[in-house]
C-alpha cells in the first residue's frame, strides 16, 4: 500500500483544493457570486426533472457550458468515479425500500416495483448532476475568487450575526497554510524516520500509534504558527470585517447577464417539458 | 513632548512585566528613535529586546512608563490603529506573517483593514512592491517564494501603509546569508531614499555595525549605547554581555593584543584593509 507521504512533494500537487483549471474562458471570467448562484439554481432545476428527456436536456446544457469553459468533458466524468460506491449503494437501497405498486419481480420478501426502479434511477442521476454541476464551478473558479464570492454573497446575513467575514478569513488562512503544513509533515516524517520511526509495518493500530510522533510536533507547531499569525495580523491593523475594503471588487458584467438569460431559458425548457410529458 | 518632529519614537522610563512573571522583561528603559535614524537593538536571548519592539507598536501596553510613537501615546486605546500605521513591524518567521494566498493581496491586507479605497490600494501596493523589487512576483503564491523574498513581501506590506518607522524583530534570523543580505539591502535603501526610520532587533553583529546607533540590552535594561564604533571598541564589555563583536573588530582586537598599533574601532573589511596598509607602509 502506498502511503500519502511516500509520494513526497508530489503530495503538494495532489491537493489542488477544488481542482481549479486556470483559463480565460467566458465561464472563467464570470463573477464568482453569479457562478455560485447559478450553480445552485441549476441543481435545483435538475432536481425538479422527473423524466429521462429532462435529464438529457440537463446534460446537454451542462455539456455546452463545459465546452465554453474549455475543460474536457471527460475530466468532469472522471470526477464521478470516486463516488461510484455511494451511487451504487443509494441505487440499491432505493431499489429495495422505495414504495410502489407495479410489481415487476417478486422474490420472497423482496419485491421490485417499477416505481422503485425509476425512483432509484432518478435519485442516482441527481447525485451525478449535483457533483458535475459543482465541479464546473470549482474547475473554473480559483479558490481565492470562490472565497471572495462566498464572503460577499453571505454578507447580508451578517445582520443576523452570521460570521460571513470570519468564515471567509478562515478559508483564506486555511488555503494559505495547507501547503506549509504539508511541507512540515513531510519534514517531521523524515526527521522521525531518521530516528528510527517506523510508519509502514504492523497492523492498523500499530500504524495509528506510529502517527503520534508525527502528529504531536505538527500540532505544537500549528499552534505556534497560529499565535505568530495572530500577532502579525494585529500589527497590521486587523480588527475584523467591519469597515474593511477589498483590493479586488466584484462587478457583474454583461457576461453574467447572458448567463442568467441562458439559465432562465434552461429552466423554462425543463419546466415546459415536465408539464408536457408529466 | 519635546521635539516630536525630530523623534519618531520616545520611550520614557518604560517598564513591562509579563503576566505572572517575577522579573520585569523591560526595566526602566528610556530611549528614542530619531527621524531617519537606523537603530540596532542588540542583546542575548531573554534580554528584553523583542519585548521592547512589541511595546513600540502597541502590541504590548507598558506596565509603567510611556511610549510615544509620532507623538501618540500607546496606552490610549483609541490610537492603537494609528500607531500601528506609523510604526510597522516585520517579524521573525517569514511564513507566519503572510496572511493571503497571493502576494499582492497580502501586501493589500493592512490597507484593506484600514478601509483604504480599492483604487488607492492598487496604487500603493504597486509602489510598495516596486520599492522592494518584488513587482514580478505580485501574482505568485507566497509558498513558492524564498525566505528573503517572503520577508521582502512582508516589508512591502508594512511599506504600503506609509509608515514613519519600520521595526524588524529578528527578521533575518531564519534566513540564509543571501536572503539576509537581500533584506538588509532593502531596509538600508528605504532608510536612505525614503527617510524611513528603521529599528532592527538582531543578534548579527555585522548587521548592527551598519546602523547609525546601537543599543545593547541586558536583563531588560540598556547596558550600552552609542554609535557602533563607540560600542564595539569596548570588546571586553560587549563580550561580558554575552555578545560577539563584528568579525573585523574582533580581528583588530587580537592584533592589538599582539602589540600592533591598529585602531580599536575597526568595523568593516575595507577599514581593516586601510589600517593594515597604513601599518605596512610605516614598516
Amino acid at each position: 500500500m502506498q502511503l500519502p507521504w511516500e509520494r513526497g512533494s508530489a503530495m503538494l500537487n495532489d491537493i489542488t483544493l477544488g481542482q481549479f483549471f486556470p483559463g480565460d474562458s467566458a465561464i472563467h471570467r464570470m463573477d464568482p457570486r453569479m457562478k455560485l448562484i447559478l450553480t445552485i439554481v441549476y441543481i435545483v432545476g435538475v432536481f425538479m426533472v422527473s423524466n429521462l428527456l429532462g435529464y438529457l436536456i440537463s446534460l446537454l446544457f451542462l455539456y455546452i457550458v463545459v465546452r465554453i469553459s474549455g475543460i474536457r468533458f471527460s475530466y468532469l466524468v472522471k470526477g464521478i468515479k470516486p463516488l461510484r460506491f455511494i451511487l451504487i449503494f443509494t441505487f440499491v437501497l432505493n431499489l429495495f425500500f422505495a414504495k410502489g405498486e407495479t410489481v415487476l419481480l417478486s422474490l420472497g420478501f423482496f419485491t421490485l416495483t417499477a416505481e422503485a426502479l425509476s425512483y432509484a434511477t432518478y435519485f442516482a442521476l441527481r447525485l451525478v448532476f449535483l457533483v458535475m454541476g459543482t465541479s464546473v464551478l470549482t474547475l473554473t473558479t480559483s479558490p481565492v475568487q470562490l472565497t471572495d464570492g462566498l464572503e460577499r454573497l453571505m454578507h447580508p446575513l451578517q445582520r443576523f450575526r452570521f460570521p460571513a467575514h470570519e468564515l471567509a478569513m478562515m478559508m483564506t488562512i486555511a488555503l494559505r497554510f495547507i501547503p506549509l503544513l504539508l511541507e512540515e509533515t513531510d519534514k517531521i516524517q523524515k526527521a522521525q524516520m531518521a530516528r528510527g520511526a517506523d510508519f509502514e509495518t504492523g497492523n492498523l493500530i500499530a500504524r495509528a500509534k506510529a502517527m503520534i510522533p508525527l502528529l504531536v510536533p505538527l500540532f505544537v507547531s500549528s499552534f505556534r504558527r497560529a499565535n505568530d499569525l495572530a500577532m502579525a495580523m494585529e500589527a497590521r491593523c486587523y480588527r475584523g470585517g467591519d469597515h474593511r475594503t477589498r483590493l479586488r471588487e466584484l462587478r457583474y458584467t454583461r457576461l453574467d447577464a447572458y448567463a442568467v438569460v441562458a439559465m432562465a431559458a434552461f429552466l423554462m425548457v425543463i419546466f415546459a417539458e415536465g408539464r408536457l410529458l408529466g | 513632548m519635546a521635539n516630536l518632529e525630530e523623534n519618531r519614537i520616545i520611550a520614557s522610563n518604560l517598564v513591562y512585566t509579563y503576566p505572572e512573571a517575577k522579573k520585569n522583561a523591560v526595566d526602566d528603559v528610556s530611549m528614542r528613535v530619531k527621524r531617519g535614524e537606523f537603530l540596532a537593538i542588540l542583546g542575548h536571548n531573554g534580554s528584553g529586546k523583542s519585548t521592547l519592539a512589541k511595546l513600540f507598536n502597541a502590541l504590548y501596553v507598558p506596565t509603567d512608563g510611556t511610549v510615544w510613537v509620532c507623538g501618540l501615546d500607546t496606552r490610549d486605546d483609541d490610537l492603537v490603529f494609528d500607531i500601528r500605521q506609523h510604526a510597522g513591524m516585520v517579524f521573525q518567521n517569514p511564513d507566519n506573517q503572510i496572511v493571503a494566498t497571493v502576494v499582492e493581496e497580502d501586501v493589500a491586507f493592512g490597507l484593506e483593514n484600514n478601509g483604504v479605497p480599492p483604487a488607492e490600494i492598487r496604487v500603493r501596493i504597486d509602489e510598495a512592491l516596486r520599492a522592494v523589487n518584488m513587482s514580478a512576483f505580485a501574482k505568485k503564491a507566497p509558498h513558492m517564494l524564498s525566505g528573503g523574498q517572503k520577508q521582502r513581501v512582508a516589508i512591502a506590506g508594512v511599506l504600503a501603509m506609509k509608515p514613519d518607522v519600520i521595526i524588524l524583530d529578528e527578521s533575518t534570523a531564519m534566513l540564509d546569508p543571501s536572503g539576509r543580505q537581500e533584506v538588509m539591502n532593502t531596509v538600508h535603501r528605504l532608510n536612505e531614499e525614503e527617510g524611513i526610520s528603521v529599528v532592527i532587533i538582531t543578534h548579527y553583529m555585522a548587521e548592527a555595525a551598519t546602523a547609525d546607533y546601537v543599543i545593547v540590552m541586558d536583563e531588560g535594561k540598556i547596558a550600552m549605547s552609542g554609535t557602533p564604533r563607540e560600542v564595539f571598541r569596548q570588546v571586553e564589555r560587549v563580550r561580558a554581555l554575552g555578545l560577539d563583536v563584528p568579525p573585523m573588530t574582533d580581528l583588530a582586537h587580537m592584533l592589538r593584543a599582539d602589540g600592533l598599533s591598529i585602531r580599536e574601532d575597526v568595523l568593516t573589511v575595507d577599514e581593516m584593509v586601510e589600517e593594515v596598509c597604513r601599518l605596512s607602509s610605516k614598516m
